[in-house]
Parts: C-alpha cells; sequence; structure tokens
C-alpha cells in the first residue's frame, strides 16, 4: 500500500522535507515509526504526535490502508 | 445614532450578530496570557470588537526586537512593561470597555484566582511551562482556553477545554525535552505569522461569545505560510490526562512547571561539600536495611515509596540534601519534593556510597 507522509515544524526540518511517499506493508503506526526514524536518525529525538488521515491516533493503530500520514509536533512561540 | 452604536455598527448589522450579540460581547470578559506577537492581534481585535471586560497578562517589557511584530507598541514603548503599554493603545482604541492590566508573571500561585474572574482564557505566552500552566488553571477552573503557538512560518490554532472537548494535554500528554522545540528569539519569526494565528484565535474567542459557527473545539488547525495551506486533524478527548490534572488540584500551587518542562533541574551536590553545610534537613530515601548509614548527617530515613506519605516530617523551607544508594532515587525525590514546594533541594551524587568514603575521610 502506499502512504503520504507529512512533516510538520521542526519535523520537516529533521527529514528536510515537507511530504513523501512511502511504500509499505500493513503495519503499526510504531513500526512505521521505527522505519522512518532509521532513515532519518533526527527523528529520533524529536516529540510528535502522529495522524492517519487527520485523526490523531495511538502507536499501536494498525495502517491497512492507503492513508495520509501526518506527523505534528509541537509548537512553543508566540 | 450614539457613539456606541455606531462604532460597532459593521458587526451588528450581520443578522448573525445583531444588537443581541453586541450585548453578548458587552457583557463577557476575556484574559489575554502574553501580549506579545499572538498577544497584539488578539488584544487589538478583541478590543476593537467591544469585548466587555479584557485583561492582559504579561510581566515583560517591549524590545526593540519586539516591533517588527507586536504592532501595539512603538519606539516610546520600549523599555514598558507589555501588559500596561498595551492597556495604554486598546484603551485609545476603545474607550467604552473595561481593560485590566496584570504586569506580572503567571504563576500557580495566580493563576486560578485571575482565570476565575474571565470567561475565556487566550494562550499567547511563548514557552511550554507557561502553556502546561494555562492549560491546569483551565481544567481546574472549568474555562475554554484558546489556544495559538508558531514556529517559524507555521502555526497551531486550537480551542481546548471547551464543552467537554479535549483539553492542551490530550494533544501533548508531556512537555517535549528542554531545548528540542526552539523559541522565536532562538530561531526567528516573519512578523505577520503571529498576526495570523493571532487573529485566527481571536475569531475563535469571537465564535465562543457569540455562538456563532463551529468552534475549533476537537480540532487542531496547522497553517503553514509558505505553502499557504491549512490541515486540520480531530484530537480526541483524553479523560484520563484531565482526571490528572483535577487529581493533582491540590498540590497545583505548589507545581514547578519549569521543573516539568526541565527548563530547571535538579541540583547535585558532591559527597565531600555536603560536610560542609550547615542547618541543613538531610534525607535517606534508601530502604531501612540498606547499608553504610551516614550517622554524622543525622539523616531522616524515608524510603522514596514513602516520601509523598511523609512530607509533614520536613520543612519545606529549610535547605534540604537527598541522599540513596548511588544518585538515582534520590533524583526522583528531588522532583518531588520540588513538586511539593520545597525551596531548596539538592541530591548527592554518588549517593551513601560516596558519603561514606568522605565520612571516613573526616573522620580521620
Amino acid at each position: 500500500m502506499q502512504l503520504t507522509i507529512k512533516y510538520f515544524g521542526m519535523l520537516a526540518e529533521a527529514t528536510a522535507i515537507t511530504e513523501e511517499q512511502l511504500h509499505t506493508e500493513s503495519c503499526s503506526v510504531s513500526q512505521l515509526l521505527e522505519k522512518l526514524q532509521h532513515q532519518y536518525p533526527k527523528l529520533s529525538d524529536k516529540d510528535f504526535k502522529v495522524a492517519i488521515n487527520q485523526q490523531l491516533v495511538n502507536h499501536n493503530h494498525i495502517i491497512t490502508t492507503e492513508a495520509e500520514v501526518a506527523l505534528l509536533p509541537p509548537f512553543a512561540g508566540g | 445614532m450614539s457613539s456606541f452604536t455606531s462604532r460597532y455598527h459593521r458587526q451588528t448589522i450581520l443578522p448573525e450578530i445583531g444588537a443581541s450579540g453586541q450585548e453578548k460581547l458587552t457583557a463577557s470578559k476575556v484574559l489575554v496570557i502574553g501580549a506579545g506577537g499572538l498577544g497584539c492581534p488578539i488584544l487589538q481585535y478583541l478590543v476593537a470588537a467591544g469585548v466587555g471586560t479584557v485583561g492582559i497578562v504579561d510581566f515583560d517589557s517591549v524590545e526593540v526586537s519586539n516591533l517588527h511584530r507586536q504592532v501595539l507598541y512603538g519606539e516610546h514603548s520600549i523599555g514598558k512593561n507589555k501588559a500596561l503599554t498595551a492597556k495604554n493603545y486598546l484603551t485609545n482604541l476603545n474607550p467604552e470597555i473595561i481593560i485590566h492590566a496584570y504586569p506580572e508573571k503567571l504563576t500557580p500561585k495566580n493563576a486560578i484566582s485571575l482565570f476565575s474572574q474571565y470567561d475565556i482564557i487566550v494562550d499567547g505566552t511563548d514557552n511550554f511551562a507557561t502553556r502546561y500552566l494555562v492549560n491546569d488553571a483551565c481544567v481546574i477552573t472549568n474555562t475554554p482556553l484558546v489556544y495559538g503557538a508558531i514556529f517559524k512560518y507555521e502555526g497551531q490554532v486550537s480551542v481546548f477545554n471547551y464543552q467537554k472537548g479535549p483539553t492542551y494535554r490530550c494533544l501533548f500528554p508531556q512537555p517535549p525535552k528542554a531545548g528540542s522545540v526552539p523559541s522565536c528569539s532562538e530561531i526567528g519569526v516573519l512578523g505577520v505569522l503571529p498576526g495570523i494565528i493571532g487573529s485566527m484565535q481571536a475569531n475563535e474567542v469571537l465564535k465562543i461569545i457569540l455562538g456563532i459557527g463551529d468552534v475549533l473545539s476537537g480540532k487542531l488547525m496547522m497553517y503553514d505560510s509558505l505553502s499557504a495551506k491549512f490541515s486540520t486533524f480531530s484530537i480526541p478527548r483524553v479523560d484520563a490526562e484531565i482526571s490528572k490534572v483535577l487529581a493533582a488540584k491540590a498540590d497545583f500551587e505548589a507545581k514547578d512547571y519549569d521543573l516539568f518542562c526541565g527548563i530547571k533541574k535538579s541540583i547535585e551536590i558532591v559527597a565531600k561539600d555536603v560536610f560542609q553545610l550547615e542547618d541543613i534537613q538531610c534525607i535517606d530515601v534508601r530502604e531501612a536495611h540498606e547499608q553504610p548509614k551516614i550517622k554524622s548527617l543525622h539523616p531522616i530515613c524515608i524510603p522514596l515509596g514513602t516520601l509523598k506519605e511523609q512530607l509533614n516530617m520536613l520543612d519545606t523551607e529549610r535547605e534540604t540534601i537527598v541522599f540513596c544508594q548511588s544518585g538515582f532515587r534520590s533524583k526522583k525525590a528531588v522532583a518531588l519534593l520540588l513538586e511539593q514546594g520545597f525551596k531548596n533541594v539538592s541530591h548527592v551524587k554518588g549517593g551513601a556510597v560516596a558519603l561514606y568514603e568522605h565520612e571516613a575521610v573526616k573522620e580521620l
């Protein structure tokens, strides 16, 4: 299946991209994150939440079909 | 037409608002935390729209580097307190409303009484410690929170704690590691971004007061000013996170949010220095059977697991030194004590093992 991964804020800086396509088998969010952290080591020390198709999900959520995955970090600035 | 009627004419002719909507605005009380990049546009639009009572909390003073985005201030404001200067500007913008300036730092000690006097709180702060403090005080006082935050060219907006919706902690239960998310002063910001995000926050405040449209509750809106794209994400309410805040209500005033966010760290003291200190209370947080004992320090023995229940044995004001066997449990004990309002707490590097060596040396 194909996933669209979207990186926001400092995560886009850590990966140097804002969006990418990824082909993968069905997997959990934590398995996906492991894969992404392996590809982008700078993601490992970042805090963020994950949304699948615009819904915030837990790391044990299983992604089974084509989806949009958004990585959402907290912002502090004001 | 009276000055009141003509001042708000362009908004009261909107059929969804009308005279009754304007009455709702006049009757409402909104507190804005932070009169900086976000606070300036928030305040400007709330005051202009005729929100009856507006409070401004900011202890900071205006610097020349604020002027590119903090549009309530000018050359003459430099060095002056932001809350007072903003009040001055806003009174001229709309003299028909009440504006309260609080030129002080928001703390767990003043937050509850302050928040209780307002209907809606708006977060225009610039750091995680205050954001968690604002969230928790809103949960405790059951007040809606209009949230906004920025990073470089991107911004976030949401409404928390509104009609049983999620809170900030439902989205981000824990603060990120200290220093992992830089601030505007470290990485920069284009002035118009807080202008956009702050204006969106003001818009949510007005929607809540007027009861129009769909309030951004249960949703996080992300805005990327470079691609000019908005994305909205659904946030579920997490009851456990809200219960935790309510359960700790009694300890709220003593909570140290700088410590919680890792801004302040517990102080480590080396063993040989401990013996130089006078008039300290020394706590051994090991289990009763653990050796060696450090008799010369006359420690109060309270195992870590029971520390919270035995705080009445201790003096919060006195300089406190905590040790365990190696320094791991004592670190946890320090965090607990600081949270409970102890003012001056350190833990011993290397614990009893290191203390014992120096105690022996001292006795020689």
